[in-house]
């Protein structure tokens, strides 16, 4: 491999852990709310809410069946409004968020749902709110199931990451796309697609541990 | 005394898929303060509904609980979770939160109740070494036992200074042993602090062992509310029987013989009265189950008696015992 394409992977391996960190990021931010408002207002529990739940239900729904590659290109004009432009890491960025925010908070909710209705009646016998009830006995007890939720949502940040490449974002999967597809340079697309591969499994097994630590039974 | 609950015409309909079900049918009922009150039935029978009506985790359809004298109906969320500070409660399930240390979980209802750290910590150190865990404050409760997990969930129910504390099924995921350690400790913690309790089980040895009085529950009714003592010695409600009567006694002789049970406590016991009655009357039982019990720290015993046909001879045997001063009271067979 000719010196420019190995300092273009060096940087597509930081490009592309920026954008998985960066969006990673934003999406928990806004997805664990979002998960705990559609598990808080489901029937039957602390702050059931239909009309609520339904909304918020069907919007997660369609955003997680579009395909994320549709989502690039139909949120070009979002990402060019917020970021002022629709090429480049940073601008991958904001469709690799808004496609991961609906994947978080079915996680999400789905964790809280594996709490003990035993827990949440205990919280209630002694007096506490549905939102004190949420954050000091739902969240603490279903935190090492996010954290095994969360290392699965990072490595799909990271394989999304890599479609960015497609509409002119940065990162492995743009390397792999431009020398390794176009050009046919199969030593590129091996070598890219390995790194991604490792980086996908070192964040698996980092999530796994660090759930099993935190982890008390 | 002073009355914690008053349960008047209290029912609670649940429905299910456009059918309903009667979980409780006009339930009149009132708790004393200081009382150790045993709610006892067979599962299904209501008595799990009943206890989340003292505290409103659920409401009722009919009827008013009162609390104190004031409808938990009246009042508004924020008010309800101020009186929920009063009325704690364990579970058979102990729900502790596992992703939490011991001391954390037991400071947790000092924190609802707003109160300031270093205080909660002593509070909570103080209660631990009430159910003798303290030296157990940081561990996990997965690393401990089922009985000790009871203990920390009693730590943590006694924690906001509780006036009742409601147990529901608490000792039923106990070995007899455990149960019978968590039992003696509720009963030290309703004689030192004062405490109401109110235990549901759908076991009667736990009744005899630690209530003071029993309300007997089936089919979503109350059967029947008295002293353990009185409604051991004699049952009035055919449920009640079902559960003081010796459940597996012999087969009598004919199919047909009317069965009585005799009870007597433990003064009585010293007069051989079986023999006594053979030599006084000449009459003759057939002896189809025997036992002794503890009930409140008195020790009774029981016998279910076969009698000789001729009704004379029936009436002859029930004087004499009745004489003798033993409740005597028919068995009627399924």
């Amino acid at each position: 491999m000719s010196e420019y394409i190995v300092e273009a992977i060096r940087n597509g391996i930081f490009e592309t852990l920026e954008m998985t960190f960066f969006s990673a990021l934003i999406s928990y931010i806004l997805g664990l709310p979002l998960g705990v408002v559609l598990y808080a207002t489901a029937k039957g529990r602390l702050l059931e809410n239909r009309p609520v739940n339904v909304i918020l239900g069907t919007v997660v729904n369609i955003l997680r069946s579009l395909p994320f590659l549709i989502l690039l290109v139909l949120l070009i004009p979002f990402t060019r409004f917020v970021t002022g432009s629709s090429i480049g890491t940073v601008a991958s960025i904001v469709p690799l968020t808004v496609g991961t925010i609906p994947i978080v908070a079915r996680m999400v909710e789905s964790s809280l749902c594996e709490v003990s209705p035993g827990i949440i009646e205990a919280a209630t016998a002694m007096g506490a709110s549905p939102v004190y009830t949420i954050i000091h006995f739902i969240l603490p007890e279903a935190t090492p199931s996010l954290l095994l939720g969360g290392a699965i949502n990072v490595a799909t940040v990271l394989g999304y990451s890599a479609m960015a490449g497609v509409i002119g974002g940065g990162g492995l999967g743009a390397i792999a796309l431009q020398y390794g597809y176009y050009r046919y340079e199969k030593e590129v697309l091996w070598t890219t697609v390995t790194l991604l591969v490792i980086m996908v499994m070192l964040i698996q097994e980092a999530g796994g541990f660090i759930a099993k630590k935190k982890r008390k039974i | 005394m002073a009355k914690v609950f008053e349960l008047e015409n209290v029912s609670k309909v649940y429905e299910n898929e456009g059918k309903e079900f009667e979980a409780l049918k006009d339930i009149n009922l009132s708790i004393e303060e200081g009382e150790i009150f045993g709610i006892i039935g067979m599962s299904g029978a209501g008595k799990s509904t009943l206890v989340r009506t003292l505290n409103r985790l659920e409401k009722v359809n009919g009827g008013k609980v009162k609390f104190y004298g004031s409808d938990l109906a009246d009042l508004k969320p924020s008010e309800l979770r101020n009186v929920r500070h009063s009325i704690s409660m364990i579970f058979q399930g102990f729900n502790l939160v596992n992703q939490r240390s011991v001391i954390d979980n037991v400071m947790q209802p000092l924190r609802i109740a707003k109160i300031p750290r270093k205080k909660r910590n002593e509070i909570a150190l103080e209660m631990l070494k009430v159910v003798g865990l303290e030296e157990k404050k940081d561990a996990y409760p997965a690393r401990l036992s089922g009985g000790q997990r009871q203990r920390v969930a009693i730590a943590r129910a006694l924690a906001s200074n509780p006036k009742v504390l409601l147990c529901d099924e608490a000792t039923s995921a106990l070995d007899p042993k455990i149960t019978a350690e968590i039992l003696d400790l509720l009963k030290e913690i309703n004689k030192d602090r004062k405490l109401t309790i109110v235990i549901i089980t759908h076991e009667m040895a736990v009744v005899e062992k630690i209530c003071d009085r029993v309300a007997i529950i089936d089919d979503g009714r109350l059967e029947e509310v008295g002293e353990v003592k009185e409604v051991f010695r004699n049952p009035k409600s055919r449920a009640a029987r079902k559960l003081v009567f010796p459940s597996n006694p012999f087969d009598p002789s004919k199919e047909e013989s009317r069965l009585i049970r005799i009870v007597f406590d433990g003064l009585a016991a010293s007069e051989p009265f079986i023999a006594n009655l053979v030599e006084k009357t000449g009459k003759k039982v057939n002896i189809l189950s025997a036992n002794t019990k503890s009930v409140g720290g008195i020790g009774y015993g029981q016998m279910v008696l076969e009698l000789p046909e001729s009704v004379e001879d029936q009436k002859i045997i029930t004087d004499f015992f009745k004489e003798g001063g033993l409740s005597v009271s028919e068995v009627t067979r399924e």
